[in-house]
């Protein structure tokens, strides 16, 4: 399996690390326990088309959403996390 | 007889006849031809017997002239590199080779354990499981030694292997398994479309079936062609053809793995060189030209030596101008197996007969048939009569009922052509049952592959071309490439005509599959007995569970599942296909990764000049850290270790720390951004200073701590433990990137670019000021505890500085480039020596931590949160952080949880040893009254007796309280006292003076 890193390219597997379900949104600091529950344990495992997140720990360090079927594991969409890339310096 | 090549021919064949080989099988002494393979060899010198059997210990010959071979397997060279099971039929003739026959005691001829046919009604299917049911420890003890004398394969060398193994990538357009007539076909289309290709033979020669079978191919006989193509192939830039490798398995996005043997055939690889290569091959499309594989039919006596597949017979006539028998009898069930009369008669042997099973045979085979002087039988061999020296006599039912007997040294057998499906079906496909040729075909295959020629059901030489040619050009356009492709190679089509047959009913064994010792009657059992689905006859049975993964005998298993259980073929279905399609010997799996370099090893910037000060190593994950430094004299580890925490206590000693994660965090929010990944403030931290810092997991759990220190105002330089530094760096990218994009910070590992020492006790600062520029100040009031700042150093170098204590002493940490880590050290020493100064490991460093109080890896194990070390209080309630809510709940905040605290044990002669487990005194030791264990452990200089921290329950509020120390592990139980966890100097007093 090849994952193709948009600021590196196609690169191999292993080069990446796996996080998982890339949906749950970290809730704000005021949501409350049930809000914060959820985001930390319950996480889709779908068997099927999935966006998760990968990291490219052995090539430019950035979090990637990887959206990956997971019965054939073909990679239809990849994308880099909002703060991926270079500093928003000045921005 | 042996010893001579008697059954060589005197011409013909793919041999060099001016280059002899001589070779010893079972320390006999055999001469062959640099072109042959062990089986080749031993079938010209007249061998027969090549082995026994795997449960019966029945006599055993060569069955095939294939990688699907299930009887020649022999042991393979001595000592070291003796390799069991390896197939005479595929290993490459060399000088010097030596091969020993397999599962016979005390000699092949004479073999002790073939009364195990005496006892053959317990060796049935599921014997195993019936015969060794209960008691369960007797299996270890009695029945699986016993077994696996009297079974079982070759005998493993026993000591490591002293050859190389490679891993390797390679990326094409096109892969292409096999180079029979479809493979070189799909090549030259494909490579002539400018594709770049890589062909994979497992065979030493170019050529398939081609190289036994002939033909002629664009009016050119088949050798002419082939050399013609190879050369046209070999002309192209991008093509490469890699013979003596076998495609094993399809992965994930057009991975291919491919094992190359590289040098097999030679005794002892040439020095430097690898045995085998591993290969990832990478490839937009694929090719499978695997071929097919000729399959037995079975029935009794079928595997006495002298047996063999027609097509095997034909490959060491034609190829290797070896006969395999003198007089030979054929039994066919298709067109195809005639072709072995028509080269035996060509070669100058005898047919005997031919036992056809289709009721019709061709006029142009009833002419050979009467030129060649031999009848044709329509019917069925039902037994065959001979034992280890070979066949005797062929017993053939005929058609009609009468019975007729056929004299003859040599049975040539075709059941018919399996395609091999193996490649094609490895994504859990299933292959699909055609009844004009009587087998499987791939019905698909992973995305990017197809199959052409014979492992597509495509029998005909003209078809082979054809769809090789065309699936060649196909993969090449798929992949981009467009180039002129040219004239597809022509060849006439044979016809094929077969009769199903699979088994013929009738007294003594009849094998399915030889290499397990599976019969007829075993899988009938298995029917009776429920085993109905496939998968379950293959496991209860063992069928097709061998090194050969049932390549000659899976179908015809099935087959007689199916008429047993009156289903079609096709109903029945097949097992579920998995690679590797040949055995993969591990040693190529590790390639380099074994022994010292089966990781990476960091070492420490000053490691070379540890290693000169005689320190003793250990390895903490990928580093090796100086663990104490032994002077002459000394008795033991212990006596080092506390020698060293004497002087550091007492005077100043170094440890190299650089092994810690070290992180940059620059940005105008680098303080906000630490305010949310620390349970404590950072963003308040002034200029100049360094603070402890704790982070969480998002559940609450502590996740890491080290020292952060605040550069400039936009700029933390950031610690971590050693074992986390790789994680921490991950889980703040993933903070940064994709929980607080909207910050702006900015993250770099510098972990190993600066080499970092800890220099600790009452003395730093003197030896700080022969190091460090005199213009520094080094005082309280200068350089305060917890101050952190770039100092310039003697000599103009800079460096940071920060004046953080990890034993509780008087101490700084100083940070320069690692280029300079090792003369740093060698200047502590130098510098140092009027102060006695002392470099120490990290046993040290860990005894005065735990003197300390200070919590490190054993304390931080996942299950801890920040209350439960006693650093509850740093939880910052005026900022959201990682782990904030979650380490809110409940049972992370029970008062009654397993907190830090110390032990010491109350004779103050006792080892305390970690592990051991705290009970309430008076209370029986048991997993009810546990109320914790202890974590860490140390000889204390200081107190002069072992101490330790301890996780237990309520821990903090039970501080003189004595309880029992329980070792179960080690047979002890001791009293304790729960003690204040910080042992030595509680006020802080020696770290801020
Ligand atoms: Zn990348």
């Amino acid at each position: 399996m090849r994952i193709t890193c948009p600021f590196c390219g196609e690169r191999e597997l292993g080069e990446f690390t796996y996080l998982g379900d890339a949906k749950p949104q970290r809730p704000a600091a005021d949501a409350g326990e049930d809000a914060v529950y959820d985001y930390v344990y319950l996480r889709d495992n779908i068997a099927g088309v999935m966006s998760e997140h990968w990291y490219h720990g052995g090539g430019c360090r950035a979090w990637l959403k990887v959206t990956r079927n997971t019965l054939t594991h073909e990679i239809s969409a990849v994308e880099a996390a909002a703060g991926a890339g270079a500093a928003k310096v000045g921005a | 007889m042996a010893g001579d090549q008697a059954n060589r021919l005197t011409s013909g064949g793919l041999i060099d006849r001016s280059t002899a080989l001589s070779f010893r099988f079972d320390g006999k002494a055999f001469l062959g031809f640099k072109g042959d393979t062990l089986a080749s060899a031993l079938v010209a010198n007249g061998v027969k017997l090549v082995g026994r059997s795997f449960k019966y210990h029945r006599p055993r010959g060569i069955l095939t002239a294939g990688s699907e071979e299930p009887n020649a397997l022999v042991e393979l060279r001595s000592g070291a590199r003796r390799e069991a099971n390896t197939k005479a039929t595929t290993a490459e003739l060399y000088e010097g080779l030596e091969a020993a026959s397999q599962n016979r005691w005390p000699s092949l001829n004479f073999d002790v354990m073939s009364v195990n046919q005496l006892f053959a009604p317990i060796f049935v299917a599921g014997f195993y499981y019936k015969t060794f049911m209960w008691p369960a420890k007797f299996w270890e003890a009695i029945y699986e030694p016993a077994i696996r004398r009297a079974a079982g394969l070759g005998r493993a060398s026993g000591v490591s292997d002293p050859d190389h193994y490679d891993k390797a990538w390679a990326h094409c357009d096109v892969v292409i398994a096999g180079s029979g007539p479809a493979g070189l076909a799909a090549a030259l289309a494909a490579g002539r479309s400018g594709a770049r290709v890589i062909l994979c033979e497992e065979d030493f020669v170019l050529g398939g079936r081609l190289l036994a079978d002939g033909g002629t191919i664009d009016g050119l006989p088949a050798a002419e062609w082939i050399a013609r193509a190879v050369a046209e192939l070999t002309a192209m830039p991008d093509v490469r053809l890699m013979t003596r490798t076998t495609l094993f398995g399809v992965y994930d996005g057009g991975t291919y793995g491919a094992i190359e043997r590289v040098n097999d055939h030679l005794p002892v690889p040439p020095e430097h060189q690898v045995r085998q290569r591993l290969w990832r091959i990478v490839a937009k499309r694929c090719v499978v030209a695997a071929g097919a594989i000729e399959r037995p039919i079975v029935f009794a006596g079928n595997d006495t030596p002298g047996v063999m597949m027609a097509s095997a017979m034909r490959s060491y006539i034609s190829r290797y101008a070896a006969t395999p028998a003198r007089r030979i009898a054929l039994f066919t069930n298709n067109e195809d197996g005639w072709r072995t009369a028509e080269t035996a008669i060509a070669a100058g042997l005898q047919v005997a007969a031919v036992i056809d099973a289709r009721p019709h045979v061709s006029p142009a085979h009833r002419s050979l048939a009467s030129k060649g002087g031999f009848p044709v039988l329509h019917g069925a061999v039902s037994s065959v009569d001979g034992g280890k020296n070979g066949v005797r006599k062929i017993s053939v039912s005929l058609t009609g009922g009468a019975r007729a007997e056929v004299e003859a040294d040599g049975l040539a057998v075709s059941g018919g052509w399996n395609p091999a499906v193996g490649l094609t079906s490895y994504h859990r496909g299933r292959p699909k049952w055609r009844d004009d040729i009587a087998a499987f075909v791939p019905d698909g295959a992973p995305p990017g592959m197809v199959a052409a020629g014979a492992a597509n059901g495509a029998f005909g030489l003209g078809a082979c071309l054809r769809e090789g040619f065309e699936a060649g050009a196909a993969a090449a356009r798929d992949a981009g490439r467009s180039g002129n492709i040219g004239s597809m190679p022509v060849a006439d089509d044979e016809a094929f005509s077969i009769s199903p047959l699979w088994h013929i009913a009738g007294k003594g064994k009849a094998f399915v599959d030889q290499q397990h010792d599976v019969t007829a009657s075993d899988v009938e059992l298995a029917q009776r007995e429920g085993f109905q689905s496939v998968e379950h006859l293959k496991r209860y049975t063992t069928l097709g569970m061998a090194t050969d993964q049932g390549k000659t005998s899976n179908v015809a298993g099935l087959a007689i599942m199916a008429a047993v259980t009156g289903k079609s073929i096709p109903e029945t279905g097949t097992t579920i296909y998995r690679p590797p399609y040949v055995p993969v010997a591990i040693g190529a799996f590790a390639g380099h990764h074994r022994d010292e370099n089966f990781h990476a090893t960091r070492l420490t910037p000053s490691h070379h000049w540890a290693a000169e000060q005689g320190a003793v190593f250990v390895d903490t994950g990928l580093w090796k850290r100086a663990q104490w430094y032994p002077r002459a004299g000394e008795k033991d580890w212990l006596e080092s270790v506390t020698r060293e925490v004497k002087a550091v206590r007492n005077g100043v000693g170094f440890c190299d720390v650089s092994t810690l994660g070290k992180i940059d965090v620059h940005g105008a929010d680098a303080g906000a951004f630490l305010d949310r990944v620390y349970i404590n403030a950072f963003s308040s931290l002034a200029v100049g200073k360094a603070r402890y810092g704790l982070m969480l997991r998002e559940d609450g759990i502590v996740y890491d701590d080290g020292t952060t220190s605040r550069l400039a105002e936009d700029h933390y330089f950031l610690t971590t433990t050693t074992a986390k530094a790789g994680l921490v760096m991950q889980h703040l990218e993933f903070c940064r990137q994709v929980l607080f994009p909207e910050l702006d910070v900015q993250l770099t590992s510098v972990s190993d670019q600066w080499a970092q020492f800890s220099i600790a006790g009452p003395k730093t600062r003197d030896l700080l000021k022969e190091i460090v520029d005199p213009a520094e100040d080094l005082s309280n009031e200068g350089f305060p505890f917890m101050g952190a700042r770039e100092v310039k150093l003697r000599g103009d170098l800079k460096a940071r500085l920060f004046r953080i204590s990890f034993s509780g002493e008087m101490a700084f940490e100083i940070s320069l480039p690692a280029r300079y880590g090792e003369a740093m050290a060698r200047n502590l020493m130098v510098a140092g020596k009027p102060f006695g100064v002392t470099p120490y490991g990290t046993e040290a460093l860990g005894v005065m931590r735990i003197e300390k109080g200070h919590v490190a890896g054993p304390e931080l194990n996942g299950t801890t949160t920040a209350g439960d070390l006693g650093l509850g209080k740093m939880m910052s309630t005026r900022k959201d952080f990682i782990g904030r809510v979650m380490a809110g709940r409940e049972a992370l905040t029970a008062p009654n949880r397993q907190v830090v605290v110390g032990i010491k044990p109350t004779d103050k002669g006792r080892h305390l040893r970690s592990g051991a487990h705290v009970i309430p005194k008076g209370e029986t030791p048991g997993p009810d009254n546990d109320q914790g264990y202890v974590t860490s452990v140390c000889f204390s200089p200081v107190l002069d007796q072992w101490i330790g921290l301890g996780l237990v329950e309520r821990g903090r509020e039970r501080i003189g309280e004595i309880v029992l120390a329980h070792d179960p592990l080690r047979g002890e139980d001791y009293d304790v006292e729960l003690c204040n966890p910080v042992f030595y100097d509680p006020d802080g007093g020696r770290q801020r003076g």
